[in-house]
């Protein structure tokens, strides 16, 4: 039940305890950046799951190396919602520079622990104070003076796990599985949350009504960002070819995909059965994409907005000569540099059109750790049986920060190499025409550079060509090409992963969305019934073209809200492209674009303020 | 009595010249580039190279519509402009067991294409990389382009007042390991090293220059057929025995620099210039740089390296193309995703 908000809102004015809030808050650590806070934050994280209740983290950072303001917020819900909440009600106020703001961002009755020589505890009359002397508590434990900035993190960990009840035992075993075989790491660590936590017991009383309770609602699962799911997707896609330019948010893409290579795919006798290459920028890197795909090998790149502006004129190509390829883009705030470390979900129109003339590209929408995991593999075999770039559109929010999920399936069916001749097939053949549609699919046949046979090459160009890969520039001949390559994408709509219906109750109102807004929309759905008793239906869209599923959905609906991240409402125009032109007038659009993960609130109320409620 | 007719003559893999020839040619007559064609073609058959074990690269631009006119029994990918470097790079690592040759031209390479370029040299990527340089812009009319020589003049009248980027000083600085010039109208010189470029592992640089007979073969131009045959000072012979043929000795071994390249053929530099040492590069680079300030064009193999890694002894690649390994080579097994969701829990 949504205690928080009861609680909330009996403590105006004056403090009540009397309502337990359990298991249902956020918790906001204000930190600088580079204090090492992370491995703190993460130790946290997982003993509210070692506790077994559902938990998320954001980090809210900013683009910068360090001294600049952190916050990282770890929000736990008992009843599932891993979306950003619209407030934290505790405050670990670390950050001099920001603390004050900080304290009075927070709700009545919320809590601040915080270091002792700050003396927050004047700026409100409506909150818990909990003044903690970190540094004097850190220099006794940790006598080399340069790892106590470190070490100092793990303090405030055991100081909240004793005041929300944690269990000792269960943040041990987080910060064992952490520094697993580092002994003396461990054990400063430990030592540290053990100061923290005895300084709490013997010094705070307990006022405040936040609890962590043990719940059994994380068993079996697992807490992964998004990036190190895409990368995973890409590995177990059988991935050989890596070309990559660093850009936030997307190189943690690369980085685990590339731990992942030197794990698990070096050979017995020590060689590579991949190659990871960074390139001198996005535009050799795609490049490299692209010559790796149409030499037969699986291929991909990550990348971010800045960079997918920069792939422009090789995506086309890549439709154009019909390659394989595999790009993943973790969106940012844009346009231009915009917000390198916010999150959003405005490249959808610029990708899903990305470079001159008529060029469309097929988009995989990932909404999960699972979608992440399942869709990035999913790219590649696309990619391969429709000849052609396939982009992986995730962002920030589901890439960087973590997120429980279940675990990840094992593969059920082989790689679909898609439609390759060999030496066999040409001797049989006696040749073949690259571009030729013979199976009806819109889809030719290619061959692979070193495939032994006369009539085995062909030449790839991104000039104009007829069936044959010839050079032309017969009117003829290259609209029939035009067309095809319209037909294919036709094709596309029933190969790429369906979209998802989250609810159907038969409601008037219907829901689109895609990617990240999903853990807020579904929280928002369940505010929006219990609130004011409406019932809407929700589909969740995984893919563009998209697929006739979408377009019967809207149908079947009065009203369609499209809710996603972006100012121009990118996701809606897509539609209005798509559906015919009496279900346009049905769309409405609730946008979020601040580069804040959305949040259910948000959407909440400009629903009800659309709807008249 | 009829005479049989006469069995075309083949290479030591039994291929006939024919099976190395490719599309006709849509270039100018007389372009230079149509000559670089016929030494490539004469190259790969004297060699004896598959057809289809070599990959065509190119950007865009007159010299990268000039694969489509050579090896039709080969890979080709005509890309886009200024980026062959990238697309070469990814279809190298997907299939590293071909013999791959690159053509771009000096507005493909040295402006549009400077970037990647570069980075090809550094990584030493083992390919074959012809700039066929004619100092303009072809396909768009005439415009110069940065290895244009300084001073010299457009059909118009235009003068070029900014210095030319030494593509082949700027190769061996930054690691190519085969860097050579040569000028299209010299048969011997250019199929001997195109040969030698065909045995070594490595980045082959080979910058030929190439007259533009619409645009730049005219008085005044140091791009034209004229002003090569007067000026062009050899800084070695190039003779190349290949490993399968039978080395004769005719020169005077004192007056020879031997290169035994990758596959045991046989370099062989007679020097024309007093103490020049191929593998010697600030040697090189230094010869290089007092030829353009006495405005000598100086051609021969100027600098090699048989020894240094390549791209892909860096990345340590299995025999086989990664391109076509199979899915039990590829993609992990089910205990390996378990134990990275069990250390996930």
């Amino acid at each position: 039940m949504a205690t928080a908000d009861l609680a909330l809102s009996q403590s105006e004015g004056a403090l009540s305890t009397h309502q337990r809030v359990i298991n249902d808050f956020s918790i906001n650590v204000a930190t600088v950046n580079g204090s090492g806070s992370q491995s703190a934050n993460s130790v946290l994280l997982k003993s509210i799951f070692g506790m077994g209740v559902p938990v998320s983290g954001k980090n809210l950072f900013p683009s910068n190396i360090a001294g600049q303001p952190t916050w990282y917020i770890i929000r736990a819900s008992s009843e599932g919602y891993v979306a950003r909440k619209h407030d934290s009600e505790i405050l670990i106020a670390l950050n001099p520079e920001t603390a004050q703001a900080d304290v009075l961002a927070l709700p009545a009755g919320g809590v601040v622990i915080h270091e002792e020589n700050l003396k927050l505890d004047q700026a409100r009359g409506d909150l818990f104070f909990y003044p903690v002397p970190f540094d004097k508590i850190t220099a006794a434990i940790c006598p080399e003076a340069k790892l106590r900035k470190l070490v100092k993190n793990m303090v405030y960990v055991g100081v909240a796990a004793q005041l929300l009840a944690i269990d000792l035992s269960v943040v041990e075993s987080c910060l064992l599985r952490q520094f697993a075989k580092k002994q003396k790491v461990f054990d400063l660590n430990f030592g540290a949350v053990k100061a923290g936590f005895d300084y709490a017991q013997e010094n705070l009383t307990k006022r405040d009504p936040f609890f962590i309770e043990r719940m059994n609602a994380t068993t079996g699962k697992i807490i992964i960002d998004g990036n190190a799911a895409c990368g995973m997707g890409a590995v177990f896609a059988g991935v050989t070819v890596v070309a990559w330019y660093p850009i936030t948010p997307s190189t943690s893409v690369v980085e685990a995909t590339t731990d992942l290579l030197k794990k698990l795919r070096v050979t017995p006798e020590g060689n590579a059965t991949f190659a990871v290459i960074q390139a001198e920028d996005e535009l050799a890197a795609i490049g490299m994409v692209l010559g790796a795909g149409w030499a037969g090998a699986r291929s991909m790149t990550a990348t971010s907005g800045p960079g997918i502006s920069l792939m422009a004129e090789f995506s086309g190509l890549g439709y154009f000569a019909e390659i394989p390829g595999v790009i993943f883009d973790v969106q940012r705030s844009g346009p231009s540099t915009g917000m390198p470390t916010r999150t959003q979900q405005s490249d959808l129109l610029s990708v899903a059109f990305l470079s001159h003339g008529d060029t469309k590209h097929i988009i995989l929408l990932p909404g999960s750790m699972k979608d992440c995991y399942e869709l990035s593999m999913a790219a590649f075999d696309l990619a391969e049986r429709m000849q052609t770039p396939v982009f992986v559109l995730s962002d920030l929010d589901l890439g960087m920060n973590n997120w429980m999920s279940e675990p990840f399936d094992y593969p059920d069916k082989p790689l679909d190499r898609g439609k390759v001749l060999t030496v066999e097939d040409l001797e049989r053949l006696g040749g073949f025409a690259r571009y030729r549609d013979v199976d009806g699919d819109a889809i030719g046949w290619r061959t692979l550079p070193g495939t032994r046979h006369p009539k085995a090459a062909y030449f790839t160009r991104g000039s104009g060509h007829n069936d044959a890969a010839i050079y032309t520039e017969n009117p003829v001949e290259y609209q029939a090409l035009m067309e095809r390559l319209a037909l294919k994408f036709e094709k596309a709509r029933k190969l790429v992963p369906a979209p998802v219906v989250v609810r159907d109750v038969g409601s008037k109102i219907g829901f689109l969305a895609f990617g990240s807004t999903d853990c807020a929309l579904t929280e928002s759905l369940d505010q929006i019934r219990k609130r004011y008793g409406v019932e809407a239906d929700y589909m969740r869209i995984r893919a563009w073209p998209f697929t006739q599923a979408i377009h019967d959905f809207v149908a079947a609906h009065e009203r369609i809200y499209v809710v996603e991240q972006n100012r121009d409402a990118q996701l809606a125009s897509l539609l209005k492209l798509d559906l015919p032109a009496d279900q346009v007038v049905k769309l409405r659009s609730i946008l979020h674009y601040n580069g804040m993960p959305v949040d259910a609130e948000s959407i909440t109320k400009e629903f009800i303020h659309q709807e008249g409620l | 009595m009829a005479t049989a007719a006469a069995t075309p003559k083949v290479n030591h893999i039994g291929l006939p010249i024919l099976d190395y020839r490719g599309g006709k040619s849509t270039l100018c007559a007389g372009c230079g580039h149509n000559a670089i064609s016929e030494r490539i073609i004469d190259a790969f058959f004297e060699m004896g190279v598959e057809p289809e074990r070599v990959m065509k690269m190119s950007g865009i631009g007159c010299s990268s519509k000039s694969p489509a006119y050579f090896m039709g029994r080969s890979f080709s990918f005509n890309s886009v402009h200024g980026r062959m470097p990238a697309i070469s790079t990814g279809a190298i690592m997907a299939n590293h067991t071909m013999t791959t040759i690159g053509v771009s031209g000096d507005g493909d390479t040295a402006s549009i294409g400077m970037g990647q370029f570069v980075h090809l040299l550094r990584r030493n990527l083992p390919m074959i990389y012809i700039i066929e340089n004619n100092g303009v812009y072809g396909l768009t009319k005439g415009q110069f382009s940065a290895t244009a020589d300084l001073g010299s003049r457009l059909k118009t009248g235009v003068v070029n007042d900014l210095p030319p980027i030494d593509t082949c000083a700027l190769a061996i600085q930054l690691g190519a390991t085969f860097v050579g010039r040569s000028f299209s109208g010299d048969k011997k010189q250019l199929l001997s090293m195109l040969k030698a470029a065909i045995a070594h592992k490595g980045t082959v640089l080979l910058d030929v220059i190439s007259p533009c007979v619409t645009f730049n073969d005219h008085e005044g131009s140091t791009k034209s057929y004229k002003f090569m045959q007067e000026n062009d000072e050899p800084i070695n012979e190039i003779g190349f025995v290949a490993s399968f043929d039978e080395i004769e000795v005719d020169y005077d071994s004192g007056q020879i620099y031997e290169v035994e390249m990758h596959d045991g053929s046989n370099l062989r530099l007679r020097k024309l210039l007093e103490d020049y040492d191929p593998t010697d590069k600030a040697n090189a680079v230094r010869t290089l740089m007092e030829a353009q300030d006495n405005d000598e064009i100086l051609t021969g193999v100027f600098y090699i390296n048989t020894e240094k890694p390549t791209f892909i002894d860096q990345l340590n690649l299995v025999d086989e193309p990664l391109g076509t390994l199979p899915e039990s080579l590829t993609r992990p097994p089910k205990p390996a995703l378990e134990a990275l969701m069990a250390a996930l829990k």
